[in-house]
């Protein structure tokens, strides 16, 4: 199930513009790991090509190596779309499929991917999911209604049910919260605490606050100027980043002295 | 208690925090009473000068006056000048509306004559004065646009997921150059390339329904391709998104998440095409022709059309020609039917399969 994730010399390209330079680390199993930085600092574009999602955007491409327990994600012969499978992901914006019910929300990723699973397996994930994404008491009596219904903080955990329902290793979120009142933060962050348990998670957030809560290890990101690359300034674990970090731009930045 | 609360003065105009001016207001009976009295005066003007239209004209003109200048009067500029762009917007509107009220009266007061049973059970083969009926060109109008329909709606999709899906660079600037003069052919020219194409196969005296679908379709497919590329572009990419990163493929996601999303609109985007091309007169009368006999088979033989029909009723009626411009009106009047028995189609689809929201 949750596998660990090396990133060796990463640099990520849109077209001529280096985004990011040369970032390592490892994100341990079943650990949760946040990215904090400025905006613009490309720990969102980091985060993206974990799973190959910036591959989206024409003309991005990345040098160096990501591997998911081992298995090289940008091999020559691996596919972008089973990468995706096994790395998935929450965004900022709750974004259900409007078309859909709740029900049809959670197994989209089972049946558009082609999956035929009998009646009673498909429930068993539904309930699975939301249950794991702590909306099913909510929601159990009214499976049919559309997921855009709901309220923004509902929609995100049905997007977190969607993301697990087809069982990944990692769950990558890019400021899952961002969108979101405080209960629903509160929600979505008990709900992290619990997806531990099964699986990696890698978190972006611009709140250190919640970083410091939610996380094991804390990553901090940071560009020089305009127009520079991002990159890994310091990683540690969360009590070190918070309290006696090594950097001096860490600190100014944790501390809000930054600038 | 509510006396210790209550406010020790009543409050009058010159409480108002200084600076916020106050003003008298017209209200709703003034405003009415001065669009009536203006109208009414219009009204005495047209029945001195013997002339509806002079009435109408001056009445409006006495209407964009009086209330305004009232208005300004006692209400203070800025809210004369509002009255003034009202009174505008709102005889814009109602001179809009007038052709088409006009045009949906004359047409039922005189198609209703021969909107009956006989009309829609007969075709006109032997018939000479009353009677006889509109059955073979209502089957063909419907088995022409139908195939035009069938025709053009995947290939105008397909065009326009290609525009917005995977179109980069200069292929896709062509074809939608291509599609924007596509659009601006005249039907004529689309019959004239139909009967050109398949006289090339059959010999110069072809006339067949199916060259009708295409010479149809070949106006059809760039309406479909630009209303369908607006819906495609109006879904949003978080959608796009979240479907890649459930792990579905790229053609996967279009079929299963951005058609659907788009669906309503990509409904209401055919049916506005179908409605452009059910009424073409032209490119059927050179390729698809016109007979008295009805024809259930699109590949061979003359096809009758309602447009056509229409046109040919009204302009050979025969002797006597009441019955021929009666059949004229009601072919007209069934053609309106059909048209917007489609735009209610399309809203009801549009309601059954759009996206959800409660």
């Amino acid at each position: 199930m949750a596998k660990s994730i090396d990133v060796t010399d990463l640099s990520i390209y849109y077209g001529d513009f280096l985004a990011v330079e040369k970032v390592s680390m490892t994100i341990e199993p079943k650990s949760v790991t946040a990215l904090i930085g400025p905006s613009g600092c490309g720990k969102s574009t980091f985060l993206r090509s974990l799973n190959r999602m910036h591959e989206v955007i024409p003309g991005a491409r990345v040098e160096g190596k990501v591997s998911l327990s081992g298995q090289d994600v940008y091999g020559p012969t691996v596919d972008a779309v089973s990468v995706r499978r096994h790395i998935g992901m929450v965004f900022q914006r709750p974004n259900p499929f409007p078309t859909m019910s709740i029900y049809e929300n959670v197994i989209a990723g089972v049946r558009l991917n082609g999956g035929r699973l009998p009646k009673a397996r498909l429930d068993e994930v539904v309930e699975r999911s939301l249950r794991g994404a702590n909306l099913w008491n909510e929601v159990k009596d009214r499976l049919d209604r559309p997921g855009s219904g709901l309220s923004g903080g509902q929609q995100q955990r049905l997007c977190i049910a969607r993301a697990i329902a087809v069982e990944p290793d990692v769950l990558l979120m890019d400021e899952p919260c961002s969108a979101l009142d405080p209960i629903s933060t509160l929600a979505i962050e008990d709900l992290i605490a619990d997806l531990k348990a099964n699986y990696t998670i890698v978190i972006v957030t611009h709140n250190m606050q919640q970083a410091a809560r939610v996380s094991d290890r804390t990553g901090f990101f940071n560009i020089e100027a305009t127009g520079q690359p991002g990159r890994l300034v310091e990683m540690d674990d969360t009590t070190v980043i918070f309290s006696r970090p090594s950097q001096q731009a860490t600190e100014d930045y944790v501390s809000g002295r930054f600038g | 208690m509510t006396a210790v609360n209550a406010p020790t003065e009543t409050p009058t105009e010159t409480d108002a925090a200084p600076g916020l001016e106050s003003h008298r207001h017209l209200g709703t009976g003034a405003t009415w009473g001065l669009t009536g009295a203006g109208l009414a005066g219009g009204a005495l003007l047209g029945l001195l000068a013997g002339s509806w239209a002079v009435g109408a004209v001056a009445g409006l003109l006495l209407v964009l006056v009086a209330l305004p200048g009232v208005s300004w009067r006692v209400e203070g500029a800025r809210r004369g000048k509002d009255r003034a762009f009202t009174v505008v917007v709102t005889v814009a509107f109602l001179l809009a509306l007038l052709p088409l009220l006009s045009l949906i009266y004359s047409t039922l007061t005189n198609g209703l004559a021969r909107f009956d049973p006989e009309f829609f059970t007969s075709d006109m083969r032997a018939v000479l004065g009353e009677g006889g009926g509109a059955l073979h060109a209502i089957v063909g109008t419907l088995l022409i646009t139908g195939s035009a329909t069938l025709i053009s709606v995947p290939i105008g999709i397909m065009c326009a997921i290609y525009l917005v899906e995977y179109g980069k660079g200069r292929l896709a600037r062509m074809v939608t150059i291509l599609v924007d003069v596509m659009t601006g052919i005249p039907s004529i020219v689309a019959g004239l390339f139909a009967f050109a194409l398949f006289s090339i196969f059959f010999g110069p005296s072809i006339r067949f329904g199916l060259g009708g679908a295409v010479a149809l379709s070949l106006l059809m497919v760039p309406v479909v391709v630009r209303s369908v590329e607006e819906m495609l572009k109006l879904v949003a990419n978080e959608l796009r998104e979240a479907s890649y990163a459930l792990g579905v493929p790229r053609w996967r996601t279009i079929v299963k998440v951005v058609l659907p999303t788009a669906g309503a609109g990509i409904a209401a985007g055919v049916t506005i095409a179908i409605a452009r091309v059910i009424g073409e007169t032209a490119p059927l009368l050179i390729i698809a022709g016109s007979t008295t006999n009805l024809d259930w088979n699109i590949f061979e033989g003359r096809m009758m059309t309602l447009p056509v029909f229409t046109y040919e009723s009204y302009m050979i009626p025969g002797v006597p020609p009441e019955p021929g411009v009666d059949r004229a009106w009601a072919a007209a009047l069934t053609l309106m039917v059909i048209v917007m028995g489609l735009n209610l189609a399309a809203r009801l689809i549009a309601r059954l399969f759009g996206t959800k929201s409660r």
